[in-house]
């Protein structure tokens, strides 16, 4: 990962030395493509957070800026039961599920990557299979069996199949993490009389500590993301979680879009990811990236 | 990167000679114990579901008549594979797949060039553009689609009061412009780091040699990049042929604009027929396999992750 992201930041070096004049053309041609992407970017958000502070009368203006701000559409959805309840089952669904997904992923991770055992490429192969698996071909047989063992609409219902998704996610990221850490310190813990797992809790897991927290975020953000188990496998407030439940937004009169709430829910549920997306930024693009190099 | 591992890789190997070593032993034990809750779970939750599809399938199986379910041999998957509904469907997702993942290739490279290569704002970029990766798809679809809601969206006002939203051809066309904005930011990222792979040397070599900016790109780079993208296209591919919550939420699947898994999503909560859901299951299942096979074995696409081997 240090190569990738220094083998940009040496060239920019290289070529800020010497400036002729058609190079600065092309610079501010490459700035201004920048100044587009940042606007193509952040305009679809920007959208969102205009609508969710327009008030009921003028929603439907199609003005990019609110004419009057108002409030109204956080209160509106923080006073109702089906927003606050689907905020809670979000954010402990998804925590749960990351936090069993990181353990579970860290240990086969550890193992890919530093040990040697039989059906380690199977292994591999059974992650990436899983990976690519279409959710809606698990959805169906699911939706039957979750109803007969008696877990439909429950969060043990959702953190299953999100487990299950998010685990071979963790296991690449992790992986491609471990094999950066100095192993030179493990076996010398092992010289000092460490076994295999002593030298795995006292001295690799701090090293791994980085690389475990991208993957938590990189899990968390599928988990939070996802819609169609969210549809599917529940049927009340109990366990439904945000993106579901938005579906599920009515407006004051049968007739009215809910487009404020929405807006609202949406803004809501998006700014936690995006700071954390954007305190993380080195870390979740190396994360996202792994692997990917490799082949 | 690789040497370490080439060195790494070699020192187990020679110990995996001699006759087994307790500590050998032990480690292999631990490899084992250590993939083993992660291999269950994963093991338990698809193949389980997965083979008891199959299993649905084969069988009559109306959620309204539980107990009118019985053994059908192939039926299920004959009245999918002659309704107009799958076809339409299947055609519907190949197009919106290979539409939008050729877009996003186009654009996610460009991106990466321009990460690759500005010098100011760098960093911001980088930043920025892992915002539509962050945002839930779903929020991102309501955005999108209020924006092209007449009288109360930017956009729509802009085209002059354009509804493109209730048409085929244009649905389409803003279900794939939602897919391109979502996930084109990770495409540029996985080039991005494809592109830190090629030589600085060699594309100078080829600038002195006379080449064009264009020629240094198609002759130098894509060559160079050809693993990263293969991987990135594969991705990418495999994960837009599930798309499900832009449509959901963008067309609902109306007006002939259902993918594969809306149709799914629609047989199994609309018409509450578990035996020809769990047929359609199966066959996306066997598509999806079938995109992963050809490019694993037709282009060589190595399993990212993996050891490195070809």
């Amino acid at each position: 990962m240090a190569t990738i992201t220094s083998v940009p930041a040496r060239s920019a070096t290289a070529t800020r030395g010497r400036r002729p004049s058609g190079e600065r053309t092309a610079l501010l041609g490459w700035s201004a493509a920048n100044l587009v992407i940042i606007g193509v970017s952040l305009v679809p958000l920007l959208w969102l957070v205009s609508l969710s502070f327009k008030t009921p009368a003028s929603i439907t203006d199609g003005s990019f800026i609110p004419k009057k701000w108002t409030l109204e559409n956080y209160r509106g959805i923080f006073g109702e039961s089906l927003f606050t309840r689907a905020l809670l089952n979000s954010l402990g669904i998804a925590l749960i599920s990351t936090v069993l997904a990181v353990v579970l992923g860290s240990m086969a991770a550890y193992a890919i990557a530093r040990l040697t055992f039989p059906g380690k490429g199977l292994l591999v192969g059974l992650a990436l299979l899983i990976a690519m698996f279409p959710q809606i071909s698990l959805v169906s047989p699911m939706f039957n069996l979750w109803r007969q063992i008696g877990i439909f609409d429950t969060w043990i219902g959702l953190i299953i199949p999100y487990l299950t998704f998010s685990l071979p996610l963790a296991i690449y990221t992790l992986s491609a993490f471990f094999r950066e850490i100095p192993w030179d310190l493990e076996k010398a813990a092992q010289v000092d009389g460490a076994t295999p797992l002593q030298a795995f809790l006292r001295v690799i897991a701090p090293l791994a500590a980085p690389g475990m927290v991208t993957t938590a975020i990189l899990v968390f953000i599928f988990c939070w993301n996802d819609f169609l188990f969210a549809i599917s496998l529940t049927s009340t407030e109990r366990s439904r979680t945000v993106p579901a439940a938005i579906a599920f937004f009515t407006g004051a009169s049968q007739f009215a879009q809910p487009i404020g709430s929405i807006a609202a829910a949406a803004v809501v549920i998006t700014i936690p990811i995006i700071i954390f997306v954007l305190l993380f930024q080195r870390r979740i693009v190396a994360g996202l990236t792994s692997g990917a190099v490799k082949g | 990167m690789n040497a370490s591992d080439a060195t790494n890789g070699a020192g187990p190997l020679k110990r995996r000679r001699a006759p087994l070593s307790a500590g050998a032993r032990a480690e292999r034990r631990l490899g084992w114990a250590l993939c083993a809750p992660a291999v269950v779970v994963i093991l338990a939750v698809t193949g389980y579901p997965i083979g008891y599809a199959v299993y649905l399938s084969l069988r009559r199986y109306d959620l309204r008549f539980p107990n009118d379910s019985k053994f059908v041999g192939l039926a299920n998957y004959a009245t999918v594979l002659t309704s107009s509904l799958w076809w339409q469907a299947l055609a519907v997702t190949l197009i919106i797949t290979v539409i939008s993942v050729a877009i996003q290739f186009v654009l996610g490279m460009a991106l990466a060039l321009v990460m690759h290569r500005a010098l100011i704002g760098r960093g911001l970029v980088r930043t920025v553009i892992l915002i539509p990766y962050g945002i839930v798809t779903v929020v991102a679809a309501f955005g999108w689609r209020y924006a092209w809601t007449p009288g109360t969206g930017y956009l729509s006002g802009m085209f002059g009061d354009a509804t493109p939203l209730s048409s085929q051809v244009w649905g389409i066309a803003v279900i794939i412009l939602a897919e391109v904005w979502k996930t084109t930011p990770f495409m540029a990222l996985l080039l991005l780091a494809g592109l830190a792979l090629v030589p600085e040397e060699l594309l100078r070599a080829a600038k002195v040699d006379g080449a064009t900016a264009w020629q240094r790109l198609t002759r130098v780079m894509l060559p160079l990049m050809k693993p990263a993208i293969l991987v990135a296209l594969l991705f990418r591919l495999l994960d837009a042929f599930r798309i499900f919550d832009s449509i959901y939420v963008l067309t609902g699947g109306s007006y002939d604009t259902r993918s594969v898994s809306i149709l799914g999503y629609d047989n199994l909560f609309t018409a509450l027929n578990l035996g020809v859901g769990s047929s359609l299951s199966v066959l996306i299942f066997l598509v999806v396999a079938l995109i992963a096979f050809v490019f694993v074995k037709g282009f060589g696409t190595a399993a990212p992750g993996g050891e490195g081997r070809r």
